[in-house]
């Protein structure tokens, strides 16, 4: 069983603003019966002001599900359209008291509720719907929804990404996507400043920029999950390691060195082969 | 207010009687039963005795009986005996077997071992021909459930062992949702190995059994001193043999009881939720059945939600919803069974023992339509019921 905040709790058992406005000025759908969330949103919105006077939801999901899309509600009554865009899933997360990290991808789906609301409103298409290759069959997701909810939230592993968005948690096919996309993602973040290899170095300064890469780069990252790595042999271009703390035996294991393979050959040299003990 | 406990098939309570019998060997009769002293040779008896009783309640002989930590450690070792011992290649499991035997098997398969898992029908009945295609030269183990612990189909065991045993290939069955509540008898039932669980029968967590027929050959999973005459190592967890003893006894007297009373409450149960709320259905084959057992999906509703609404009743209950669990992905029982997604994310099951009551199950039906009608008129997908 989950461990929800009194909020989320209160809000699940008596939801705010639930069903349907009549006419409404905007309406954001979102989520299916089949991927298990679902989310309608209906604003009544004053065309002067562009102030949402009204807000309710329908929502299909589990308790924080229920739970997220009346906090949603509650927190862009009164706001103009563009004030409530600036609503974003941490928001609603932090209003709820927080969410298990298991379950954010239910104030997620918040969020894009919202923004399709706004994009019914005024005419546009649903920015999510338009752009993206889908990454995830199982659960729809794009590469486009992954991007964003890495960068607004700060994300840092493909389970944090699963969390967020649901994508990689069924058949896990997509998960080597995903992974390139965090990749990708953190070292843009990143600038990529560390090192500047590939000519030819010496056995010692391989090692120190190793040394340099897994400590600013590398270590951080696991740490953040309660894992870490260690650095056990260079032999040649092998560079051998071991992983620490959770991630020993976490599934996602195989992703962690398959990251932290390209993280070196990036940075340092092409021909570097990571190798777990 | 106290808890309406209709998740037997996860856990039981353990009966009282049960935990009399073991509570001497948790304060004085502490003795080990391997010492040659008088005073851990009592224990040693008495541990004799339990494996006569839980012997007795499969129509097993004790030396058949090996004890062990769990029904997850009998799984594991049944079928790494069967590879062991057979020299050979190749296991065939089910697409619905517990995550003890379906994980241990592919575990297997990427430690280079081949394996078939056959699949089910939308009833959740096993394919015996697609069974019997698998089997090759290569065929060390045959792992088959007795029964399902989600949808509580059981599957033809006899059947099975006509089809697998002519063929020379060791058969494992995890019996762990079946014993107890159905009568398993296995001098009429060639099975090889089979797996029991104390807690599932009222006994405490942590301790299970592994019956393996005389004359099959046995690799032992945990080595170390010589225990279960060296077949399973490692001091005995005196208190709940003793325990897991008694609850076999009582088991096999309350078998009627589990066929009449609390078939008669799980049928009631199943009507008076089938009648009041509509778009339910019942999950897997209700011919070939567990009596305790109801697997029953409500539409358009999510089940974690539902569990939520009944915890303030203290109605405790099980869904096959991802939500509920750790994991994103709904029951691989369900799944297999093809039920669909939007039926199995509203799927609940209700477990329920010899020890639950008419008022139990009156108040669970008094709550149900008012909770699934409640979340449907949250839901874009309700309808007015
Ligand atoms: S494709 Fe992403 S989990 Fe299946």
């Amino acid at each position: 069983m989950w461990e929800y905040t009194e909020k989320v709790n209160k809000l699940f058992l008596h939801p705010q603003n639930t069903g349907e406005i009549e006419n409404p000025d905007a309406v954001g759908e979102i989520g299916s019966i089949v991927c298990g969330d679902a989310l309608k949103l209906t604003l009544k919105i004053d065309k002067k002001t562009d102030t949402i006077i009204d807000a309710k939801f329908q929502t299909f999901g589990c308790a924080s599900a229920i739970a997220s899309s009346s906090a949603l509600t509650e927190l862009i009554k009164g706001k103009t359209v563009d004030e409530a865009l600036q609503v974003t899933n941490k928001d609603i997360a932090e209003y709820l008291g927080g969410l298990p990290k298991e379950k954010m991808h239910c104030s997620v789906m918040g969020q894009e509720a919202l923004e399709a609301a706004v994009a019914d409103y005024r005419g546009e298409a649903h920015p999510e719907v338009e752009e993206g290759e889908i990454v995830c069959k199982c659960f729809g997701v794009t590469d486009q929804k992954i991007r964003r909810v890495i960068k607004e939230n700060g994300l840092r592993t493909v389970e944090d990404i699963t969390n967020f968005t649901k994508a990689g948690g069924g058949c896990g096919d997509c998960i080597p996507k995903i992974g390139d996309i965090l990749l990708d993602v953190l070292g843009k973040e990143a600038g990529r400043k560390t090192a500047s290899p590939k000519k030819e170095m010496t056995n010692i300064k391989k090692i120190a920029m190793i040394q340099e890469v897994i400590e600013k780069e590398i270590r951080p990252r696991l740490q953040a999950d309660g894992g870490d790595i260690e650095l056990i042999d260079v032999q040649g271009n092998r560079v051998i390691i071991s992983l620490r703390g959770m991630c020993t035996d976490c599934k996602m294991s195989g992703i962690t060195i398959g990251d932290i393979n390209k993280t070196l050959k990036e940075l340092i040299s092409d021909e570097l082969v990571v190798e777990a003990q | 207010m106290k808890e309406v406990y209709l998740d037997n098939n996860a856990t039981t309570r353990v009966a009282d009687e049960a935990r009399e019998a073991m509570l001497p060997y948790l304060t004085e009769l502490y003795g080990n039963p391997s010492s040659m002293h008088l005073f851990g040779g009592q224990t040693h008896r008495r541990i004799e005795e339990a494996r006569a009783e839980v012997a007795a309640l499969i129509n097993a002989e004790p030396e058949e009986i090996i004890f062990t930590s769990c029904g997850t450690e009998s799984d594991n070792t049944a079928v790494m005996s069967a590879l062991e011992t057979s020299r050979k290649k190749h296991i065939i499991t089910t697409r619905v077997e517990h995550p003890a035997v379906l994980n241990f098997c592919k575990t297997m398969a990427r430690r280079g071992f081949n394996i078939t898992i056959v699949p089910v029908d939308k009833l959740g009945r096993i394919d015996l021909r697609n069974l019997e295609r698998s089997i090759t030269e290569n065929t060390a183990v045959v792992s088959i459930m007795y029964a399902n612990n989600e949808s509580g189909v059981i599957f033809p065991i006899k059947k099975i062992c006509e089809i697998v045993k002519p063929k020379g290939v060791i058969l494992h069955t995890d019996a762990v949702q079946a014993v107890g509540k159905i009568p398993v008898d296995v001098k009429n039932l060639p099975v090889d190995m089979m797996s029991i669980s104390g807690h599932k029968i009222h006994a405490p967590k942590g301790i299970g059994a592994l019956y393996v027929r005389k004359g099959v050959r046995f690799s032992p999973y945990i080595i170390g001193g010589h225990q279960e005459r060296g077949r399973r190592s490692g001091t005995e967890n005196v208190a709940s043999i003793i325990a897991f003893g008694k609850a076999c006894v009582l088991a096999k007297d309350n078998i009627d009881i589990e066929n009449t009373k609390v078939k008669k409450l799980r049928d009631r149960l199943e009507d008076g939720l089938l009648s009041t709320c509509p778009d339910a259905m019942v999950n897997g084959d209700t011919e070939s059945r567990l009596p305790n057992t109801a697997n029953i999906s409500f539409e358009y509703v999510e089940g974690e939600a539902i569990l939520l609404r009944l915890n303030e009743y203290n109605i405790c209950a099980s869904s096959g919803s991802a939500c509920a669990s750790g994991s994103l992905e709904p029951s691989h029982v369900l799944r297999a069974m093809g039920v669909p997604f939007t039926a199995i994310h509203g799927s609940i099951r209700f477990s329920l023992s010899r020890y639950t009551t008419d008022e139990e199950i009156g108040l669970v039906l008094q709550k149900m339509p008012e909770i699934i009608r409640d979340l449907r008129s949250l839901s874009p997908f309700g309808r007015e019921t």
